[in-house]
């Protein structure tokens, strides 16, 4: 079965500027695929050449294995998007925004459903315009999932969302992935990714620098070791561990290790034949903010020695 | 945007009459929550009309005071219901990105911009059909020797205005600059009014603003109003039924390019997102 989404090699342009450099990805029908990256990574301009908003500047997208720009007509019927920005008429009630949208549609479902899906049911006669910004955020998420899609667009659903609206939109996702939809979604937040991608990319400056499923794009990053040495143990005691040593403030202790069990191992035989205490000791293995973190330092220090280099 | 036959399969097509039909619901309620709008929409084309005759106008001319009154209301009502509020309307849904989300469903370019103008078109039309079936009677008026050209013209002008607003769209910033950004037409269009013969005799205006004027958007449809009502021609003869075909084609040409420029626009400088 073909995928879901395909794009290649897209490339978008805002006057000189452009802000999409050459992205290539797929999303497989019923997977989550996330896009994450910095502000001004390009992940929206991309969301919207794969929604047929926007005509690539190069490159070729594919929806359900049509253009959605040029074949705007069949791909729509099959799709929902929830953009950045709400878009309602302020003057309109949450019921009425909705039925507008479900009048616009091939197959809706019955508006109360949509309403009730997103939490929103208590709020159906209340005017848009004295919604808070989380539940505006609802009502887009109600209107994408409005016309039943196959494949669904999300441009970071839950920014601005309280803890307990977040989880409850993450249970909606998980609901719709489990009915085969199909999930493309931009977010800041990396929990959002880690809990509910099966697949990531993370852009950086127009481009995907590191793609694949969470475990795999962690794996690049070491794991960290950390703790405290009593006053009366100076670092210099500690015994050749694999990994780089980094120290803190004097007090603290951080190891980056690819070895985490190697270096667990080194250092908790070396302490219990030293009987030295190790507080505060704490073991973790590497997190998708820690790989995000990564790319986004290591290409800055690549632009600065760019344009050292360009000097 | 769609090449204009397009749109016209588009919009006759069940599921684009359903999604229209849909957006234009909600615009009514937009409208009838928004008092400005609501009191430009129903009001002013009455009251200027009102306060014009008031004042003396339309008394000189040789027509009749019903087909005055008829012409001078579809025109206004062109110019305040049509063309303004649609300006004010088309940048305000651009400006909360309504056009924008719009965009991103089953809605083509078309059905967005038709949606959005259907309910001030069908409060403009009804104010000029009820009052040429009220109103005319009582001022008196005969029967119209080609009612067609007057429907054509009111047609034709529904078309170009809402055209026209939507390329306005183009160079207005915003909901508050639409006060300002309509003035070049609506002025225009106003002098069209009083010069083309409805307001003050056609043969008290000199030839050369005569021949300036009857290239404003407004005057063909003045234009063919008239003719169609009272067989009077711009020049002041009086023609019947087949003649009057004739005495169309020139306002009908001027009328046809200024609905081609329109769209012409439209497609070339609309924006369906703020500057960003």
């Amino acid at each position: 079965m073909a995928e879901a989404v395909e794009v290649s090699d897209v490339r978008r342009s805002y006057g000189g500027y452009e802000a999409v450099r050459g992205v290539t990805f797929s999303v497989a029908r019923g997977e989550l695929f996330a896009l994450l990256g910095t502000n001004g990574a390009g992940k929206t301009s991309t969301l919207e050449v794969v929604e047929g908003l926007a005509r690539p500047g190069g490159g070729r997208v594919r929806v359900l294995g049509r253009d959605p720009w040029a074949d705007r007509a069949a791909v729509r019927p099959r799709i929902g998007v929830m953009l950045q920005q709400g878009g309602f008429p302020a003057d309109l009630t949450v019921t009425e925004t909705a039925a507008m949208w479900a009048g616009t549609l091939t197959a809706p479902r019955p508006v109360a459903e949509a309403l009730e899906l997103v939490d929103l049911a208590h709020r159906a006669g209340v005017a848009v315009k004295q919604l808070s910004g989380g539940e505006r955020r609802r009502l887009d998420l109600a209107l994408a999932v409005l016309g039943r899609p196959d494949v669904l667009f999300l441009d970071e659903p839950t920014t601005g969302l309280d803890p307990e609206s977040r989880r409850n939109t993450w249970e909606l996702v998980r609901t719709l992935l489990d009915d085969g939809v199909t999930v493309l979604l931009t977010t800041h937040y990396l929990d959002e990714a880690e809990e509910l991608a099966d697949r990531l990319a993370i852009m950086h400056q127009g481009r995907i620098v590191r793609t694949g499923t969470v475990a795999e794009v962690v794996a690049s990053q070491p794991a960290t070791v950390s703790f405290a040495l009593p006053p009366s143990v100076p670092r210099e005691w500690l015994p050749e561990l694999p990994g780089a040593l980094v120290v803190d403030d004097g007090h603290r202790v951080e190891v980056h290790t690819d070895t985490m069990q190697a270096t667990l191992t080194g250092l908790l035989l070396w302490a219990r034949d030293h009987d030295v205490e190790l507080r505060e000791l704490s073991a973790r293995p590497a997190s998708l903010e820690q790989a995000f973190l990564a790319v986004a330092s290591s290409e800055e220090k690549e632009t600065e020695r760019a344009e050292v280099a360009a000097r | 945007m769609s090449r204009p036959a397009d749109v016209m399969t588009a919009l006759l097509t069940a599921g684009a009459a359903r999604r229209v039909r849909a957006l234009a619901t909600a615009e009514v309620r937009l409208l009838v929550r928004n008092r400005t709008a609501m009191f430009t929409a129903l009001a002013l084309p009455v009251l200027t009309v009102i306060l014009l005759s008031g004042i003396g106008f339309g008394e000189e001319t040789d027509l009749p005071l019903g087909a005055v009154v008829v012409t001078m209301l579809a025109g206004f009502a062109l110019l305040y219901v049509v063309y303004y509020n649609l300006v004010s309307a088309y940048v305000a849904r651009r400006e909360d990105l309504v056009l924008k989300r719009l965009r991103v469903g089953e809605l083509r370019d078309a059905e967005i911009l038709a949606g959005t103008a259907l309910p001030s078109v069908v409060v403009a039309v009804a104010q000029v059909v009820l009052t040429a079936v009220v109103a005319a009677p009582a001022f008196g008026m005969d029967v119209p020797p080609n009612a067609l050209l007057a429907v054509l013209g009111v047609v034709g002008g529904v078309v170009m205005f809402v055209l026209l607003a939507a390329a306005s769209t183009a160079f207005t910033r915003n909901v508050e600059m639409a006060q300002v950004s309509t003035l070049p037409v609506l002025l225009l269009c106003m002098g069209s009014l009083i010069f083309s013969g409805v307001v003050v005799p056609a043969d008290s205006v000199p030839d050369r603003v005569r021949d300036v004027a009857q290239f404003i958007p407004l005057t063909p449809i003045v234009d063919l109003i008239q003719l169609g009502l009272t067989g009077q021609t711009p020049d002041g003869d009086t023609v019947g039924f087949a003649a009057s075909w004739a005495e169309a084609a020139a306002p009908l040409a001027v009328m046809a390019a200024w609905i081609a420029i329109g769209a012409w626009a439209l497609r070339r400088w609309f924006r369906w997102e703020p500057r960003g």
